[in-house]
Formats: C-alpha cells, structure tokens, sequence
C-alpha cells in the first residue's frame, strides 16, 4: 500500500507538471518564421460563429489541401461566447463573427490585428416544416394568434436582426420562445412544436429536407455581415493572415456560396 | 381458551416445525441456542411471516392457516409484542409510543394519551412521558416496549430476549422488574431466551427449542433433571448419552457401552454427572462394577478447587475433578487418560 | 485540558487535512471570481429590474413545484424500489435515474419526443385535453422534476435500505395498517433523508438551464427562469448575469446552510440511519 504522503506528494507533483504543460502549449512559437507566405505549416486556431460550422469545415479541408504542412482547428460557438474567450486570452489565431458587434468588441479592445475584413453576409428566412403545411407566404402571416412562432433572443444576434426584420416589415409577432441560437430555432420547428421561425438562410439549407424556407423579400429583410481578422496575440500570425485570405478568394467565396452565404 | 400453534416454516436452511400450546394466564418459555427457530417461531406468531405449514390459533380463531388460504396480517390478531432492542419509535415521545397503537386503532388522541398516561404510571415511568427514547435507559426502554404492548390490551403477548439488550450488571435487577409487571398481565404469554435464567425466574412451562424441533417440554425443574438433548445438558452440566439398551448396557451409536444399574431394553438416554467420574493413567485394577473408558484429554478448565477436563474418545466426556487429583496425576492436554464411572452413579431414562 | 495524545480524538492526518483543503479551494475560487468580477455599484439597480425579478420569481415558483411533485411521486418510487423485490428492479431504477448523468439538452429534446406537440403521449394530451407543455411554464416544471426527482429517489431509497425494518414490524404488530406505519413510523424515521433529498432536488431544479431551454423555450415571463436569463444577458451585458448567478447562488446557499444547521446538525437524526 502506497504510503498517503507519497501518493500526495504525486498528485501534487502531477498538477504541477499539468500547469507547466498548459503554460508551454500556450506560447509556443510558431515553428517557421519564414517570410514565405506560401509555406504555411502549423497549427491554425480558427474561432469561427456557430452559423460558420458547415462551410468553415469545408473550408479548412481545402485550406490544408492546399497547405499539407497546416493543421486548422476550429472551435464553433456563438460569436459573443468566443469574444468573452477570446478576451481571456484563449489562444485564438483568427476570429470570424457573425455581427459587426461582436467582433467591434474585440477592435475596441485592439484585439485584433488591422482592420477586419466582410467575407459574407446572410439574410433572414421563414423556417417552416416541409411542405409549409401551415401555408405561411410573409412575414404579416407570422402574426396569426394561433401560429406557433419562435425567433432567437433578441440579446443574440439572429434575434436582433428578427426584431428588425419585423420592424421593417410593420409586423407586430409574439414569439412563444426566444431561443439561445439559430440550432435551436430549427430544432424547435422540425421536431414540431413550432410553426415557423425565423433564421438565416443558411441554416434553412443546412437543415436539409427536414425543413423548408419561405423567402423573405429583400425591402425588409436584414443583412447581416460576417467579419473575420487576425488576432492581435495570434500565436500563429503567418498562418492565420493565410487562413483569412484563402477564405477572401474566389474557391473561400465559390465554397461559402454553395452554404447559402452571400458575398459582401 | 389458549394460544395452539403448529408452525412449519422453513428459511434458508432452517425447517422450523413446532408445535407449542399456552393456557390463559399462563407464561412458556421458549427456549434454545441461537439458530434454533425461536425468532421465527414468535415472527409466526405475529404474523410477520407467514406459514407453511400448520396453523395458529388464539381463543380458537384461526390466524393462519396455509390448508384454508387464511391469513390474519399483524395488525389485526390480539398479540402484542416486546421485541429484542425494543424498537421504540425514535421520533415519538414515551407517551406516544405508548399511544400509538391505540391511534393506530382510531381511538381519539385525548382518550390515546390519556390510557397511555396511565399504563406509564403502572410501570413507574409517568414522568418522562415526554422525553424521548433516547434518553431512557435500557431498564426504562423494556418497560416503555410493555407498557405498548399491553396498552391496545391484547390476548397474547409475546418477548423476544427481553433481557439481551442489557447489561449484565442491571439484567438482574430488570428481571425482576419484568416478573412483576408479567404478573399483573393475565393473558397468555410467550418468552423467547436462550437464557435458563430467564425462563427460571419468569416462566411457569418451558419448551425447549433446537434446530427447529422441539425437543423437551415441562417445568424447568423437568426438564433439566432429565436432559434430552444436547443443549440442554450443556445448561445442566452433565454429560448426556444417548442409545440403546441391551441386557443392563447402553450401546451408543458410535459403539462405546456403557454399563448401568439397571434399566428397561430400548432406547434410552444417559445421564453422566461429571464430578462422579474418576481418571487414572494406567488400567484400573480390579473392580469388574465399573465402567473404564479409554481417551485423550482435548482441555482442562480451572474452577476454583476442581478442574472440569474434557476427553475426546469412543465416548466423549467432561470430568470434574479436584485441583489436588490433577496435579497429582500431572495430566496435560494430549494425554492419554482412563475415565472410570461407578455405573449405579449413571442415571438412565428412556428416550 | 486535554491531551490529545492520550483522550481526545485522533488528530486529523495531514494528507488529508491538505487534500480536503485543496478541494475547498476548488469549490470556493469560482465563487471569489464571481465575487471578485461582480459590479457592486450597480448590483441594486440589476437585481431590481424587472426582467431580473420576473426571471427569479418564476424559478422560485417552478423549482419549488418540481420539489413538490418529485416528493408526491419520488417517495412512492424509492419506496418500491427499496422494498419490493421484482425482476427488473435494477433496470427501473436505473431508467428513473439516467436523467442525472444524460446531457440536460438531450433530456429535452427526449422530453419533446415523448410529451411535445408531436410526443409519444403529448399528441394526444394536445388532440383530446388541448394541453401542450412547451413554451409553458408547465413544461418549465416538467423539465426541471425530469433532472431533479433522481435526486430524491436514490437519497431516500438509501434511506429506506438503511433504516431498520423491525421498527415497521413493531408498529404493525401494534395495529398499524401498513399505509399508517408508511405515513407515521416509516416517513418519519427517514426525515433526514427526505430533507436532504428534498434539498438537493430543489437546488437542482434551480439550477436547471438546458433541459428547460430545449423543452420549455425561453421567454420572460413564462419560461425564462433565472439561469436563463443568466446565460441570455451573458452575450451583452455580463455584469448584469454575474448578478443574477450571485443571487441565484445566495439563495441556494442561504438554503443548504440554514437546513445543515437545523437538520443534520448534531448527528443525532443521522445515528438513525446509520
């Protein structure tokens, strides 16, 4: 039987070598310092707006096809949860918003390298079951008392720009829920508790044939406009500044378009 | 007007077949060693446990019977019950323990805790009617248990080892508490000890109980002048033989003879009292009236002036003898001794 | 005086005395963040927004219903589960305790699959009674009893496998029915446990966030009870959800305090179990 002070002695030794082992991992140089931007090697943190997930995937394969010697690592979360991160010093290499505001957030605070650059932007859609069983055609039809209508927290992006929307279109719409994120609002009309939502359009595609869309005419549909920049702690400069513009060109573009993004 | 029982109940390996009868007003003790079936046989009694076999009746009314599909549960049949630890409800005060059986039974409380006040003045305990159970002490607590057994005023009462919880130094003392307050209890009862002390001092009947037979029955004064087990034997401190006589000899089963006075052919058992018997080394000389019986002694118990010595042999037996004869004769454990019995010494019975 | 060496209790270990102090370090370090993080000045005119009290007090009303209701069908649960032998015991309670160690969202999502508009039963409670449970705060209660009765259930189940039976065989042989002995010798001998389970349900079911937010949605008023509304106002204004947690963990920690003092304080009650 181990003796109790040696078995403490080692759980104290392995939480020190566990801090030290964080600590080295967190400033870790990038191995090349090559001025050669055609030859990106590393790792790649990328924190990317949840709304990213399917097109930054497809992305990063072609990116790291294009550059064997990369490694991209993503981590998908709503855009104020990553700034939050971000702002604790979570080692991030690129950020990419799904709002002007948050990504505003981390400039304010010279978080960011230069001048963050629009890659995209997304409208707003009518999320219904397939076949628009409840025949909903415009957003005034979202009004009707006995429609079960669900919108994302007006405190997240999706919902702010459904506010809008619903402002623009002169609507006055109770939602019976406001929703953490865009997944939820999906999740709420294909399981079919809800009628209708309102999402980006993106989502409408991403959810395949469980659900169906109902256009949103462009007088009062919103824009939103998706930022992506370079950290200013990036520990990975040469290969985030490589990341950013591969998403800028014309295969990032021709990708993010088959998701539904429109260009800025 | 009687408690009749027949009880066949088996558990586990236990087979449990007793039968067990008590006049009104009258006190059995059941008794045996642990494992013998006395807890199940009062768990019967109760109604905690079903029986298999047999049937139970109190007043003539049958409780239980397997052959006619009747089941009376516990609390419906006139049986109280003192259980080992008492099992007094913690969170109750004494006087609604006392109480609760007869709120179980919808009396209204005031007349509950009214009865119950009195039955606590009986046993001397009114003034700590409201104190918990806790704070009683084991003397206390037994009379506490009593006082709610007999408060819903049941026909039969039952005790199980109601001096095992306590100490040896107030066991006595709370005995003869407990004789007192059994007297004033005029229905049938039902003691379960395996302490011959208990069922001395508190039991009119004796039955003895082992390994879920009864295997004796009478007064105390009975049945330990004539043993007929084991157990019994052991409480009395003889040693007993058991097997068959043929023309004036005892043949046990395991082919040690034993010659007595005289006694009827058949099977019998015999009574060895061990300060009657006599050790010697070599082979006793002479003296064709006596029985020498060859073995090893396995231990020797100081007493006092005498040393009990135990011998393993054709006929295993416990000899008392004086301090002086067993230093004279150095005897230590291992060896080989020869055990001499007088046989008009050896009293005979038949089984 | 005395001697420590000689009558008094054995002194604590120091593996032990270091370990145990490490692992309130753990648990009271999060607590001095918040603290530490926390905008006094401005803590007031948080905690009486309304939004802020409207959230707190529908938590409050929600947390102690799913109490409520585990108690009524919690108890009986245990009580079966402890006391009658059938096959495929194990199998029941594990099925009534997985809600504790499956991901609250998916408990949600299972929640809408069996009582949602389109569920297993909550088709027809909508077809024949008109009742749906999401976005209610009926369904809010229905999440929150979902993670929470698991916590009653096996505390009092323990309880029940502990306590000695022969106490229950003592009051049926007085005359007690078997639902009097349930309701005045049974229930009663394991109070510490019912409370200590109550208590943990109901902190539990406080803190529900993700099965409330998936089956019962979100909006002031009806669904959004407090940890929502923490989780929501963490995306623009985090010192207000800072607040919000505060209060949230002073209440839950007012509760366990005022309850460790009364109830399982001296041991006594504990000895009972024991």
């Amino acid at each position: 039987m181990p003796r109790p002070t040696a078995l403490l002695l080692a759980a104290v030794a392995l939480l020190g070598l566990g801090t030290a082992a964080c600590g080295s991992d967190g400033t870790v140089a990038p191995s090349t310092t090559s001025a050669d931007f055609t030859t990106v090697s590393g790792e790649i943190v990328v924190f990317a707006a949840s709304s990213l997930t399917d097109a930054f995937t497809e992305i990063g394969d072609a990116f790291t096809a294009a550059n064997p010697d990369a490694k991209v690592t993503f981590s998908f979360a709503a855009s104020s949860e990553l700034v939050a991160q971000i702002d604790q010093g979570a080692p991030a290499d690129v950020f990419a918003s799904a709002d002007q505001k948050n990504m505003t957030k981390l400039t304010d605070k010279s978080k960011i390298a230069g001048q963050p650059t629009v890659f995209a932007t997304n409208m707003l859609q009518i999320v219904v079951e397939p076949g628009n069983p409840k025949g909903i055609a415009t957003v005034d039809d979202l009004a009707q008392r006995d429609l079960v209508v669900v919108t994302c927290d007006p405190e997240v992006p999706c919902g702010k720009y459904a506010t809008q929307l619903f402002t623009n279109a002169g609507v006055s719409v109770t939602p019976k829920s406001l929703e953490q994120n865009v997944k939820a609002v999906i999740t709420k009309v294909t399981s079919g508790e809800a009628d209708a939502g309102v999402v980006y359009i993106t989502d409408v595609l991403a959810a395949g044939d469980k659900a169906a869309g109902v256009d949103i005419p462009a007088d009062v549909n919103v824009t939103a406009e998706y930022p992506i920049g370079v950290t200013t702690a990036a520990p990975n400069a040469i290969g985030a500044q490589a990341f950013v513009d591969f998403v800028n060109s014309t295969d990032g573009r021709k990708i993010l378009s088959s998701f539904g993004f429109g260009a800025p | 007007m009687s408690l009749e029982a027949s009880i066949g109940v088996q558990v586990g390996t236990l087979d449990l077949r007793a039968e067990l009868t008590v006049a009104d007003g009258e006190l059995l003790a059941l008794l045996g060693p642990n494992g013998a079936g006395k807890s199940t046989a009062l768990r019967a009694l109760a109604g905690l446990r079903p029986i298999h076999q047999g049937h139970i009746r109190v007043d003539g009314a049958v409780l239980d019977d397997p052959t006619t599909n009747t089941f009376v549960p516990p609390e419906q049949r006139p049986i109280g019950v003192v259980f080992q630890d008492y099992l007094l409800f913690e969170h109750m005060t004494v006087l609604e323990n006392v109480a609760f059986g007869l709120r179980a039974r919808t009396t209204p409380k005031a007349d509950a805790r009214r009865c119950a006040h009195e039955w606590l003045e009986r046993v001397g305990l009114a003034s700590m009617a409201q104190d918990r159970p806790r704070a009683l002490s084991g003397g206390q607590a037994q009379r506490v248990a009593l006082a709610r057994a007999l408060a819903t005023d049941p026909r039969v009462l039952l005790l199980d080892e109601p001096l095992a919880a306590l100490d040896a130094g107030t066991r006595a003392a709370v005995r003869r508490d407990l004789r007192q307050h059994l007297a004033s209890f005029a229905g049938m009862r039902l003691l379960v000890t395996h302490d011959p002390v208990d069922a001395y001092a508190l039991a009119d009947r004796v039955a003895v109980l082992e390994g879920g037979r009864i295997v004796q029955s009478g007064t105390l004064a009975e049945v330990t002048a004539h043993p007929r087990s084991r157990y019994v034997a052991d409480l009395v401190g003889v040693n007993l033989v058991s097997g068959s006589v043929e023309g004036g000899v005892l043949h046990t089963e395991r082919g040690a003879a034993v010659v007595i006075a005289d006694a009827p052919n058949g099977p019998a058992f015999a009574v060895i009292r061990p300060h009657s018997l006599t050790l010697t080394r070599e082979t006793p000389a002479g003296a064709s009236s006596r029985n020498v019986w060859e073995g090893i002694i396995t231990d020797i118990d100081r007493l006092g002036e005498r040393a009990r010595v135990g011998i393993e042999g054709l006929l295993p037996l416990t000899a008392e003898i004086t301090l002086a004869a067993l230093d004279a004769l150095a005897l230590r454990p291992g060896d080989e001794v020869h055990v001499a019995a007088k046989a008009t010494d050896i009293e005979v019975y038949p089984a | 005086m005395i001697d420590e060496r000689r009558g008094g209790r054995p002194p604590v270990p120091v593996p032990v005395f270091v370990l145990a102090a490490v692992a309130t370090a753990f648990f009271a370090l999060p607590l001095a963040g918040l603290l530490w993080r926390a905008p006094w000045s401005k803590a007031w005119q948080y905690l009486t927004a309304d939004d802020a009290l409207t959230a707190l007090r529908l938590s409050l009303v929600c947390s102690l219903w799913a109490t409520a209701i585990s108690f009524v069908l919690g108890v009986p649960l245990a009580w079966v589960l402890a006391r009658v032998d059938f096959p495929g015991r194990g199998v029941v309670r594990a099925l009534c305790t997985l809600s504790m160690v499956i991901p609250p969202v998916v408990g949600g999502v299972a929640l809408f699959f069996a009582l949602g508009r389109r569920g297993i039963v909550g088709q027809y409670l909508d077809q024949w009674f008109g009742i749906r449970l999401p976005f209610t705060t009926a369904g809010v209660v229905v999440a929150q009893t979902f993670v929470a009765m698991p916590f009653l259930i096996i505390t009092v189940e323990a309880a029940l496998r502990q306590m000695d039976r022969r106490v229950e065989d003592a009051a049926r042989t007085l005359g007690a029915s078997s639902w009097y002995t349930f309701r005045r010798v049974t229930l009663p001998a394991i109070r510490p446990a019912l409370i200590a389970g109550g208590v943990l349900a109901w902190a539990r079911a406080l803190g529900e966030f993700g099965a409330t937010i998936t089956f019962a949605g979100n909006f002031p008023g009806t669904t959004q009870t407090l940890p929502l509304a923490v989780y929501l106002g963490l995306e623009t204004n985090p010192e207000e959800a800072i607040v919000l947690s505060l209060v949230l963990i002073a209440i839950s920690f007012a509760v366990l305090v005022g309850l460790r003092d009364r109830w399982f304080g001296t041991g006594n009650r504990a000895e009972l179990l024991a």
